[in-house]
């Protein structure tokens, strides 16, 4: 009787263990298809908003514009055709709102059912129109000719170096200066948080008498448990002016600012491990390297640090995997400015830092939303291969 | 008898919660939109609940055109926006049935362009302002200042403020790549407070001793206004925008107590106390 309910109990308690393993499985798999299935739909879509599109009056030589044209022209930076390959004319821009300037409500109608008549009337009265409408009102005869826009392509979102994801009506989706920016500032953090970690932990492993590093570990552990927006706050208030005055800049907010603040927040998970590691160095190790008379220093430096090499270098990267994600405390510090980054004095954005400050307020489903997924993706690919060349540092060294 | 006694307490005091209830006015609505008006809709739908039992107001932000679309597939009733209704949203509202739309404006929100009090400038004219952010001015001899670079700081591209001084500042051309943007209007006047040539845009609430606000013309530089609540009221100060409530007429009597409570002289008290601008006489 009791062999059966014990055969059962294992029976029950094998059950929960494959349940909770396949849900976490799950859950895992299932956002990682979220993620692609709604950052891949970036490169079918064209950079105008659903539903609208650039209209010419037919006449007009210029039959084809590239979406840094547009954005150009709606910037006033390109003010006539012939800069994009028509006539010496200048460029009549007509938009939505501007209906309103040159007919009343009125004139519209109650249900705007005047309103596709109304833009015939503009196309043809200006042959130098440029209009962004919504497709739906076009008339069926309609005297102007649709630009057609090419869609977004993978080199110009990698190699595009623009970022400007809400411009009407052409947005710009170039991710490089937001890539540079979280190579740099993730780089920046490792310079840092690598040596200061390292020695913490063999000073904490080898050197620290019990009694302090009853009092040091648990401290370190607490760096951990602090909120990454006190980080952010912290460094904000202390670390950019400092920098500004050091380095004699005209602004303080710049990626050395964020890799220091990304190295203090790695430290943490770098002193821990590689801690773990130096003290899994077996005794007789050291003890056989003192019995041939080398000094602490030497056994430090020889035997124990060799040994624990991969357990170190895992320790790093698991730290630096974690600042690359990190979005808070950067956000506060590195100024923000999606600019292709020469030094380490300069403000930067990253891509965790761009997601979290742009997703709240991009429509569900639409252009800009699909840009922040697709970089969602290029986040996790660069967290990826971070992950399994630790797992393969450690297999290597086994 | 003492059941008696009992019983007519009961009475009494239910008769006095119904006539409570009639005299009072109840509200039950969901207002939805701009984060710039949620702190003073929440503290106005605070107050009213407090001095109407029964209502029910829930406020939730999300960002004007949110409001909007809210409206527009009916889960919200009324929508608080820190712009007017665009033409095209204007037009979705026509495609889903929902005419007679309502627009109520209840407050005014100055933007303060503000310096570090260090900085020698102390006026610009808009024309001035679109050079510096949209990054052909870099430096404040250019504007009549120092010889030093100007360090221009922006809210993130999520918030109404960016596109409203977007919009009415540069004229809708786009802010320079070397923008900063930050996430919090907080960390805006802390940057400027400790860096010497920063400029940035705030509400006027957010004005404090540790920055210098600036005088602005819109005139080509024939008249230079300082920003304050007096010069937003008397709309001379040209940084000004409406803080508006949008409802369909249909439901207007279920809103209207509420709305008239925020347009009367309590309600405007609290507008100030916001830091808002209220609507004047």
């Amino acid at each position: 009787m009791r062999k059966k309910i014990r055969k059962y109990y294992e029976k029950f308690v094998e059950g929960i263990l494959f349940t909770s393993s396949t849900i976490t499985s799950l859950a895992v798999i299932f956002i990682i298809i979220f993620l692609f299935s709604e950052g891949i739909g970036l490169f079918t879509s064209s950079p105008v908003e659903k539903g609208s599109a650039l209209y010419v009056n037919s006449n007009n030589p210029v039959k084809k514009l590239r979406s840094e044209q547009i954005k150009k022209i709606f910037n006033g930076e390109i003010m006539t055709w012939k800069e994009v390959g028509g006539t010496n004319d200048s460029i009549f821009l007509f938009s939505m709102d501007d209906i309103s300037k040159y007919y009343t409500e009125a004139d519209l109608g109650s249900e705007f059912e005047n309103l596709p008549q109304k833009l015939n009337e503009m196309v043809v009265k200006h042959p130098n129109i440029l209009m962004f409408f919504s497709e739906k009102y076009i008339p069926v005869n309609f005297k102007g000719t649709r630009l057609p826009i090419r869609n977004v392509t993978l080199t110009g979102f990698f190699g595009g170096k623009e970022w400007y994801p809400t411009t009407q009506p052409a947005a710009q989706f170039g991710i490089l200066p937001l890539i540079l920016g979280t190579i740099w500032v993730s780089l920046g953090a490792i310079l840092i948080a690598f040596p200061l970690g390292i020695a913490t932990a063999i000073y904490l492993a080898e050197v620290a008498s019990p009694r302090l590093r009853f009092f040091l570990k648990p401290l370190i552990e607490l760096l951990a448990g602090i909120p990454s927006v006190i980080f952010g706050f912290f460094g904000l208030i202390i670390v950019v002016p400092l920098i500004q005055k050091i380095f004699a800049i005209p602004v303080g907010e710049t990626a050395l600012a964020g890799s220091i603040i990304l190295g203090i927040m790695a430290l943490p998970t770098i002193i821990t491990i590689s801690e773990d590691a130096i003290k899994a160095v077996p005794r007789s190790m050291q003890e056989a390297s003192m019995a041939l008379g080398a000094n602490q220093w030497q056994t430090i430096v020889r035997v124990v640090i060799p040994y624990a090499k991969s357990g170190i270098t895992a320790a790093t990267i698991l730290g630096i995997g974690r600042a690359i994600g990190e979005t808070m405390a950067v956000l506060m510090v590195t100024g923000n400015a999606a600019i292709m980054p020469h030094t380490m004095l300069q403000p930067v954005r990253t891509i965790p830092a761009t997601i979290a400050a742009e997703l709240g307020e991009a429509s569900y489903g639409g252009l800009h939303f699909k840009a922040l997924f697709a970089l969602g993706i290029v986040l996790f690919l660069i967290t990826l291969i971070v992950n399994t060349s630790v797992e393969f540092i450690r297999d290597k060294s086994k | 008898m003492k059941k008696l006694s009992i019983m007519v307490m009961v009475m009494a005091l239910i008769s006095a919660a119904i006539t409570g209830a009639i005299a009072q006015k109840k509200v039950v609505c969901k207002v939805k939109g701009s984060d710039t008006c949620l702190p003073l809709l929440q503290k106005e739908s605070e107050t009213f609940m407090k001095n109407n039992a029964g209502s029910s107001i829930t406020v939730i932000g999300g960002g004007s055109g949110v409001g909007f679309a809210a409206l527009q597939n009916g889960t919200t009733d009324v929508a608080m926006a820190s712009r007017s209704m665009k033409m095209d949203e204007k037009m979705k509202m026509q495609d889903a049935g929902k005419n007679n739309i309502k627009e109520v404006i209840i407050s005014y929100d100055a933007i303060s362009v503000i310096v570090n009090p260090a900085n020698k400038v102390s006026q610009l004219t808009r024309e001035q302002l679109e050079g510096i952010f949209t990054g052909k001015i870099k430096n404040w001899k250019e504007v009549g200042g120092d010889d030093q670079t100007i360090v221009a700081y922006s809210r993130e591209s999520s918030s109404g403020t960016f596109e409203f001084f977007k919009e009415h500042v540069l004229k809708g051309k786009n802010y320079g790549t070397g923008i900063l943007l930050m996430p919090a209007t907080g960390a805006i006047v802390q940057s400027v407070t400790q860096t010497k040539g920063a400029i940035g845009y705030v509400g006027i609430a957010y004005v404090n001793k540790d920055v210098k606000a600036l005088k602005v013309s819109y005139d080509k530089g024939k008249t230079y206004i300082e920003p304050s609540v007096q010069t937003a009221m008397n709309k001379t100060y040209p940084i000004t925008r409406p803080l508006y409530l949008y409802y369909l007429g249909s439901v207007e009597s279920k809103v209207k107590p509420f709305v008239d409570y925020i347009l009367s002289s309590d309600g405007q008290k609290i507008v100030q106390q916001e830091g808002y601008v209220p609507l004047g006489k």
